[in-house]
């Protein structure tokens, strides 16, 4: 098929001289192009700003006319969640469990990607292939039996570790496929200098690669914490009580408030929006994390 | 593409084994006059040995104990009748099996998992391609709308369900009023309760959710096509769609397949979602596999069943991706090694 025959050759004819937009793409100041983008950022960003507005409103003003601006705002919402502790306990519970996967995953994941980069060995490519069958197991299939293992086998039932563990295992495929060619790509003049001067290759490892592999690791540290950020299956089945993440607690709170919508909203809205500003600041390592996976 | 870089890497390490326990290597050896797949293990020291398990152990080791382990253990659990307590004694062979696999519940929700497999990519390419190719194009605010569509994407699943929720709440809930407010009639059970549109509404939500993640893989692929294939069409006169239909689709092709890869695996396993809107009902009209074996499992205690629904859930992920694999990812990376 011509796709995958064209693509490689593209890049070797084009010399590289991206003259951004000058003269080149299609320009675009349609009318029509607006108002498509115009739609799409409603559908996008609608629900979510009505939650965040939905907060600032009383249950009254919300059954009485669910499309309207609040009036007066009501700041009795936020402040309810803001002095709840279980929020905060919820909150602990998620950053702990997110930091100690994320370090699980980058610690382990670049240590695992090193000689599988730049190390010669039989049998290299065999134990790359080990890593890329992980992508094929899916968490879900695993989480029962999960359960089981943490709770009876391990002690680690209603603790951190117990989530942050699986987690990590099942985040680790993919770290090594997207920081492997990272890692390769380092040139290997450095490695040569550092071992004219004497370097050993753990060494070269400490001192040279991890600093020059920082994007790598960023990238995937911030997939890692968005995934466990996020996460639900797991933690709903081991963590109970005040070591509940805040998805349960988002969960909960909705169920054991269902009648009080605008407490419902303030909730879930101070739930996302420390995740949010963080995903969206680092949103550029997001979609290469993703662009490195469909690329591995 | 692994093999292109592994080369280099090859012919660079002879150098290194001329540290302490190297014996079976000479020095002298020129680095780069050996071909990349001679006989690799003459280099293997010991100490490199040693090196290589120090980085790779604990990896593997989280590998086996918290992914390897309980899917072994999903699969002894699916030979016994097991409350979960206790030891496993009440050997069933392929008895489980049978039962899932004539559950009327399981293959409801494996029906269900097919149609959003199937949806989700009948849905979300054509959508997510017309808005990056809309997007694609120099126009004012289009950083700002790169972040707002990948917004419901980092949103936990669980986050923009209970908002979902409130917004489909019967009657008083945001889409009902502003239906009724054009005069026309909600649906009277809600669009959630309702057996024949639940699956539907379900649908939609994951749909705006994931919108984002297709749209940014695919405006970011569209950055790696060369402005000079675009420069070249319009000197030959080519339509925006024309161009687009010839050259910009054509040059998708890699991440689209790969985007339908991740899009299929994620739709077998979702949970979340469904879990927080309608705990897979009405009547199961939204259930799913990874529901079923929940509900199986930590709800009702029966783990064999869960175990051997686990198993079934894996095989059919397994062969899918196999199958697409074969079909349609090996074709790509052909083309870019």
């Amino acid at each position: 098929m011509t796709t995958s025959t064209q693509t490689p050759a593209a890049p070797t004819t084009a010399v590289r001289r991206r003259r951004r937009g000058s003269a080149g793409r299609f320009q675009g100041g349609n009318p029509v192009v607006y108002a498509v983008a115009f739609v799409v950022v409603c559908a996008t960003l609608g629900p979510v700003v009505y939650g965040v507005l939905g907060g600032f409103r009383s249950n009254a003003q919300l059954a009485e006319s669910p499309a309207s601006l609040p009036d007066p705002w009501v700041v009795s919402n936020y402040t309810g969640v803001v002095t709840n502790p279980d929020f905060w306990q919820y909150t602990l519970n998620s950053v702990v469990v997110a930091v100690v996967t994320t370090a699980l995953v980058v610690v382990f994941g670049v240590m695992a990607a090193y000689p599988l980069a730049r190390y010669a060995f039989k049998g290299r490519e065999v134990l790359f292939m080990v890593f890329v069958a992980g992508l094929l197991f899916p968490a879900t299939v695993a989480v029962v039996p999960l359960f089981i293992l943490l709770t009876q086998n391990f002690g680690l039932g209603n603790t951190w570790w117990g989530v942050a563990l699986p987690q990590a295992a099942f985040a680790l495929p993919m770290t090594v496929v997207i920081l492997r060619p990272f890692l390769q790509a380092l040139p290997k003049e450095l490695e040569e200098a550092a071992q004219l001067d004497g370097t050993s290759r753990i060494g070269f490892f400490w001192r040279i690669l991890l600093p020059l592999s920082g994007p790598g690791m960023v990238t995937v540290g911030v997939l890692a914490f968005v995934g466990s950020w996020n996460a639900y299956l797991l933690p709903l089945l081991l963590l109970q009580g005040d070591m509940k993440t805040l998805p349960l607690g988002v969960a909960d709170f909705s169920s054991e408030h269902s009648s009080d919508t605008a407490g419902v909203f303030a909730f879930t809205t101070l739930a996302m929006i420390p995740a949010l500003v963080f995903f969206l600041a680092m949103q550029k390592r997001i979609v290469n994390g993703l662009q490195g996976a469909v690329k591995g | 593409m692994a093999d292109d870089a592994a080369v280099p890497t090859a012919t660079a390490s002879p150098a290194p084994s001329s540290g302490p326990a190297a014996g079976t290597t000479p020095q002298g050896r020129p680095a780069a006059g050996r071909p990349a797949g001679g006989r690799r293990a003459a280099d293997s020291t010991l100490r490199k040995r040693l090196e290589i398990a120090f980085f790779v152990t604990p990896a593997l080791a989280m590998l086996a104990v918290f992914v390897v382990w309980p899917i072994l253990t999903a699969v002894q659990m699916s030979a016994y009748r097991w409350n979960g307590r206790g030891p496993m004694e009440d050997f069933v062979g392929i008895g489980n099996y049978v039962s899932v696999l004539t559950d009327d519940v399981f293959l409801d929700s494996l029906l269900n998992n097919l149609f959003i497999v199937a949806a989700s990519i009948a849905i979300q390419l054509p959508l997510g391609l017309a808005i990056a190719l809309l997007l694609n194009r120099k126009m004012w605010g289009q950083g700002a709308l790169r972040t707002i569509i990948f917004v419901p994407y980092v949103l936990a699943e669980v986050v923009a369900g209970v908002i979902w929720f409130q917004l489909l709440q019967p009657q008083y809930g945001l889409l009902d009023t502003l239906i009724s407010a054009v005069g026309l009639e909600p649906p009277a059970q809600g669009w959630l309760g309702d057996v024949d549109l639940a699956l539907w509404t379900v649908m939609g939500i994951l749909t705006w959710k994931f919108i984002g993640l297709a749209v940014i893989l695919f405006l970011a692929g569209l950055q790696g096509v060369p402005e000079e294939l675009y420069e070249a069409a319009q000197l030959d006169g080519a339509s925006w769609w024309q161009v687009q239909r010839k050259i910009t689709i054509p040059l998708l092709g890699p991440t689209i397949r790969t985007w339908a890869f991740l899009s299929m695996i994620g739709s077998l396993q979702l949970f979340d979602m469904v879990w927080i809107l309608t705990k897979g009902g009405p009547a199961n009209a939204t259930s799913t596999m990874a529901i079923f074996l929940v509900n199986e499992g930590t709800r009702s205690n029966n783990f064999g069943i869960a175990g051997a629904a686990s198993v079934v859930l894996f095989v059919i992920a397994l062969v899918m991706a196999v199958l697409y694999q074969r079909l349609f990812l090996s074709r790509d990376a052909k083309g870019v090694a």
